[in-house]
């Protein structure tokens, strides 16, 4: 490596060398740790264990929410990588291109210099509240994967009422934000407070309203019945997407609105408020805040796939098609969806607000409950509705 | 066990919260109690097994009334000093007034039980879950005082909106309509200037 020509040391290769025995050394002691657990026979005791004992049952509710939430938090890594290579070539720059390969390692590095940082707490600032914010942001946010149904049966808690379950939460999302901007003590968070509530207090109605359509067609709250009610023989014409149309349109939007996204961020309009309710907050909780935002992008696209392009169903209902898991296809239509996200932002001009507060109030409530009735007439008159099954 | 252990927490944390919801010296930290309050009512309900009625609170109660409230009381000025002044010259009708209500809450709730075991008569039947149950009962036994019911929150929205709405002359509103519904020849017009003129 090194000679007489002082040059810069290739360390990119003497540690991927390391790296690449690293995983090779791991990989034999895990094989051989996992010969010895299944000839031993330890995993069947373990696996009887956790379902006939009560501390079992409990590590089992904790080891499924894991198998949930670490999914979950890697996704928010890629989500941040994908959005910004697709800005990129949007706007024909190359994104992150410097930390890791391809730069996929960018998330990590931002997340480690968050973490590093020092949390700084304004002397105005109400404490007790300022501390509560994110937290409370980043447990609804995650709390709301608790219903969703990746593929047939892989859901955490099978609830009967999942959506309202969802909606639930969603909407308690604006405290963080409310919250955060109260208690920094600052006026542009406070305005950017004011603004996060009106907004999403708007935009959940018509949210509401297209729920309301979604369950009059499947009968059920329970999202995974939601799902096998989109399961009909004519593939993905059959998904609520098509016969729904117009409330597909307003779900998107109005996903948009509540989740502060542009064209719709107002509450974070940088040329106006700086960074909104974010101003005053710095490394971690900062990051909390920032994940909550990430977190319920992929919370709505995930709403948007289980209501409308049919969940973990094929899009072809025969052979060759049936056979890929249907984990596959959720995350197909999920990231789909999480890209139009990534291109609205990419080329749609933010909004004003008196326009969102008209397109909200004037535009897509009107259309919304007209279209409840619609929907329930036609399921009326025409007998398709008759079946409740709870 | 679980179930008791569930009902213990939820019971005590509500009754904590609503007491701290009078006693926090902040206003603001009297709505986020209120809204834990709710929380907490809504998990009990959730232990009697009536999960609509625990969603909907949250979802009215909670993510629409209580942004509200927050809202209105971030943005007042409220003067602590002054709020207190009254307190021991009004202290005895609020003691007489407090006792009344307490009197017949006392008369009334008497007669339920207030544990864990009183989860059994939540659902009615077993084959329909509780949604559905609520739904067919609401638009069958009591449609009438349902419907009134509508009536009544349409007349108080109607009275909310009539009261704020006001049209200001000389305020310029955007019309969208108008403004989408411009062709190039409306929009643009060229003229040829000519030199020292003007137009």
């Amino acid at each position: 490596m090194s000679s007489a020509t002082p040059t810069r040391p290739d360390s990119s290769s003497n540690l991927l060398v390391a790296l690449g025995v690293a995983v090779v050394v791991a990989a034999v002691v895990v094989v051989g740790l996992l010969w010895f657990l299944i000839s031993g026979g330890y995993f069947a005791a373990f696996g009887r264990w956790l379902y006939t004992s009560d501390v079992g049952a409990g590590l089992r509710y904790v080891l499924v929410a894991l198998a949930m939430l670490v999914p979950v938090l890697l996704s928010t890594a890629v989500l941040i990588y994908a959005e910004r290579k697709i800005w990129g070539s949007v706007h024909l720059r190359r994104g992150p291109n410097v930390v890791g390969p391809w730069g996929v390692l960018q998330a990590f590095a931002d997340f480690g210099k968050f973490i590093i940082k020092e949390p700084v707490i304004p002397a105005g600032a109400n404490k007790g509240v300022f501390l509560l914010a994110p937290l409370v942001s980043v447990v609804l946010a995650f709390a709301g994967w608790a219903v969703v149904p990746v593929s047939d049966g892989w859901v955490v808690a099978d609830i009967n009422v999942g959506i309202l379950y969802l909606f639930a939460v969603s909407s308690l999302g604006v405290y963080g934000i409310i919250m955060a901007g109260w208690a920094s003590n600052s006026k542009y968070p406070l305005l950017s407070a004011l603004r996060s509530a009106a907004q999403m207090v708007s935009y959940e109605v018509s949210i509401g309203f297209v729920i309301v359509t979604v369950l009059l067609c499947a009968g059920s709250l329970n999202l995974s019945d939601i799902v096998r009610a989109q399961d009909t023989r004519f593939g993905f014409l059959g998904w609520y997407w098509l016969p729904l149309f117009p409330m597909f349109i307003i779900f998107f939007i109005s996903a948009l609105a509540e989740t502060n996204r542009p064209p719709f961020d107002l509450t974070e309009a940088e040329s106006e408020l700086v960074a909104g309710y974010m101003v005053e907050y710095s490394a971690s909780l900062f990051l909390l805040q920032f994940l909550t935002e990430l977190v319920a992008v992929l919370l709505m696209s995930s709403m948007t796939a289980i209501l409308f392009l049919g969940g973990w169903l094929s899009p072809l209902p025969f052979a060759p098609f049936t056979w890929v898991p249907g984990v596959i296809w959720f995350l197909i239509k999920a990231w789909f969806v999480v890209f139009c996200f990534s291109m609205v932002k990419a080329f749609v001009p933010r909004y004003r607000f008196d326009q969102l507060m008209r397109l909200g109030w004037k535009v897509f409530l009107p259309i919304s409950l007209f279209m409840v009735v619609l929907v329930a007439a036609v399921l009326e008159f025409t007998g398709l509705g008759a079946h409740v099954s709870g | 066990m679980a179930e008791a252990v569930l009902f213990w927490i939820f019971s005590t944390i509500l009754v904590g919260s609503a007491i701290a919801v009078i006693m926090a010296r902040n206003p603001v930290h009297s709505v986020l109690f209120l809204i834990l309050a709710f929380v907490c009512a809504a998990g009990l309900f959730l232990i009697m097994g009536a999960e609509f009625l625990a969603m909907i609170l949250v979802v009215v109660y909670v993510g629409a009334v209580a942004v509200l409230f927050l809202f209105v009381v971030m943005m007042l000025d409220v003067d602590f000093a002054r709020m207190k002044q009254g307190f021991v010259e009004y202290l005895p009708q609020g003691l007489l007034i407090a006792f009344v209500v307490g009197a017949e809450l006392v008369y009334v709730v008497s007669g339920w039980s207030a544990s864990p075991k009183a989860a059994a008569a939540a659902t009615p039947s077993g084959t329909l879950s509780n949604t559905a149950a609520l739904g067919q009962v609401l638009y069958t036994r009591y449609f009438y005082f349902f419907q009134a019911a509508g009536m009544i929150l349409l007349t108080a929205m109607i009275g909310a909106i009539v009261i704020t709405l006001q049209h200001k002359a000389g305020v310029k509103r955007q019309d969208i309509g108008a403004q989408v519904g411009r062709t190039r020849e409306a929009a643009v017009e060229l003229r040829k200037v000519p030199s020292r003129v003007g137009l």
